[in-house]
């Protein structure tokens, strides 16, 4: 199918963008399109006005802040982040979880920030941007405002950016010294979008569990932290408490059946994952 | 009419205007000649290379990002058409299959390598393979086996073992047959 007729404007800087956003019309965001052009193409969506800030230059940047975090502008692509000299040393989680995104040819186009605000529930940067405990910076014609990954996600699709909201960086602190971290995921073919996985990251201090996060997605609307496996962790080391970990994944997580799987099969899925993540993070912890 | 071949810029007739808002002036190299066109902001780039510049050779096949077979060079990247705006190419330079080697033209030695191990099966995808191996080579040195399969399997498109294709793909960049025993 083609994409039913719409409005296009290049904004010529961040502020245009905004007042765009702000204005009457039904407008939509691109960037690489990797994730909208789909929905344009299907006619899943059908906005007045596409808003494209792919040529900003201000939001082209990866780049490492003096207090040591990484910064992804809203137009950096998936391949300048994997690019970027000091991603695998950094945050190697995030490296493994961008090199799962699609395809080379898709990562080529497809934004970071682009992926966040557009919050499919099988992708893999929402659970890793909470278990990374990034920070949204998000602009609008009210103002710069900030939230953290965890109030970002709130369900398929759906995230806390406003209609007039404009996702202009997302920010990486630099992981803890010496934690462990792991991603997981299963998919049918490689590149397709995950029937389940898991990005973890976990610290070990005195030989036990001192601080984790446990994000799974492609089991509910949007990625999951799971605090109660988190918490069966803390203070022990893993495979003392795989069962406790077990059950609370049983407890927690409630996947819902569809075309692609079983809610069983993703359930098994994401037992099996999670464990052989919270062994790997477990292994890796320095 | 064809940026291959042609002489001076081209300028493709624009069809009648239905919503002129909608529309913008454009002007990018497509194989090496400026193009100048009007486009509506929906047109896919996969469909101005079609439909407007008579480019056949670049695919149409899920309009969704899956296949691979509208696969392009965008300013030497190579990027799926049909998930890109024709106008979103303003100002860029894009490099289509056509781009690869003229009519007249030898073979480049990737497609001189898919015509020696016959690397297509029904041949529909054949272009957007030729462009993904086009861009990996525009990314310098010689890629690792694991790179260029992780680049081939971003253009399956469901026929069959793909045996050939990984044969011509190796012999294109200079590394062993996927399917010989190495010696040792």
């Amino acid at each position: 199918m083609k994409p039913a007729p719409f409005d296009y404007v290049a904004a010529r800087s961040v502020e245009h963008a905004v007042e765009l956003l702000a204005g009457d019309t039904e407008a939509k965001v691109i960037a690489g399109g990797q994730s909208l052009m789909p929905i344009l193409n299907m006619r899943l969506g059908r906005p007045e006005l596409v808003i494209d800030i792919g040529r900003l230059d201000v939001l082209n940047h990866v780049r490492i802040s003096e207090s040591g975090a990484l910064l992804v502008g809203a137009a950096a692509t998936q391949t300048q982040l994997l690019a970027h000299p000091g991603i695998n040393r950094g945050w190697p989680l995030l490296a493994t979880a961008v090199s799962n995104i699609g395809h080379p040819q898709i990562r080529n186009r497809g934004t970071i920030c682009g992926s966040l605000a557009h919050n499919d529930p099988a992708a893999e940067l929402p659970a890793t941007a909470i278990a990374l405990d990034a920070t949204m910076h998000i602009q609008s014609s009210r103002g710069l405002r900030t939230i953290p990954a965890e109030q970002m996600f709130v369900g398929p699709f759906m995230t806390a950016l406003a209609p007039d909201d404009l996702l202009i960086e997302a920010e990486f602190p630099l992981p803890p010294a010496g934690a462990g971290w792991s991603f997981r995921e299963f998919a049918t073919r490689p590149g397709d979008f995950a029937t389940v996985g898991v990005a973890v990251q976990l610290i070990r201090r005195d030989g036990v569990v001192a601080d984790t996060r446990i994000v799974l997605f492609g089991v509910g609307g949007s990625a999951t932290r799971v605090h109660s496996a988190e918490e069966v962790l803390m203070g022990s080391s893993p495979s003392r408490v795989e069962n406790q970990v077990r059950a609370q994944l049983e407890a927690e997580l409630n996947p819902a059946d569809d075309v692609h799987a079983s809610a069983g099969l993703r359930q098994d899925l994401a037992e099996k994952l999670t464990i052989e993540a919270i062994a790997e993070a477990w292994e890796r912890c320095a | 009419m064809s940026p291959r071949g042609g002489k001076g810029p081209i300028h493709p007739a624009t069809p009648p205007l239905s919503e002129p808002s909608a529309w913008h002036d454009i002007s990018l190299t497509v194989n090496d000649e400026q193009v100048s066109a009007q486009v509506e902001s929906r047109l896919l780039l996969t469909d101005f290379l079609r439909h407007r510049l008579r480019l056949t050779g670049t695919h149409v096949g899920c309009e969704q990002g899956s296949c691979g077979a509208c696969s392009v060079l965008l300013d030497g990247v190579v990027v799926r058409s049909c998930l890109t705006l024709a106008v979103q190419a303003n100002g860029r330079d894009l490099r289509t299959v056509e781009g690869l080697a003229g009519p007249d033209d030898p073979l480049t030695t990737l497609q001189q390598a898919f015509h020696e191990q016959h690397g297509m099966q029904c041949g529909f995808c054949t272009p957007g393979f030729l462009m993904s191996l086009a861009g990996l080579a525009e990314d310098g040195g010689t890629p690792s086996s694991d790179e260029i399969d992780e680049h081939l399997t971003g253009n399956f498109c469901r026929c069959t073992g793909y045996v050939n294709i990984r044969k011509a793909a190796r012999q294109a960049f200079g590394l062993p047959d996927p399917e010989e025993p190495s010696d040792g």
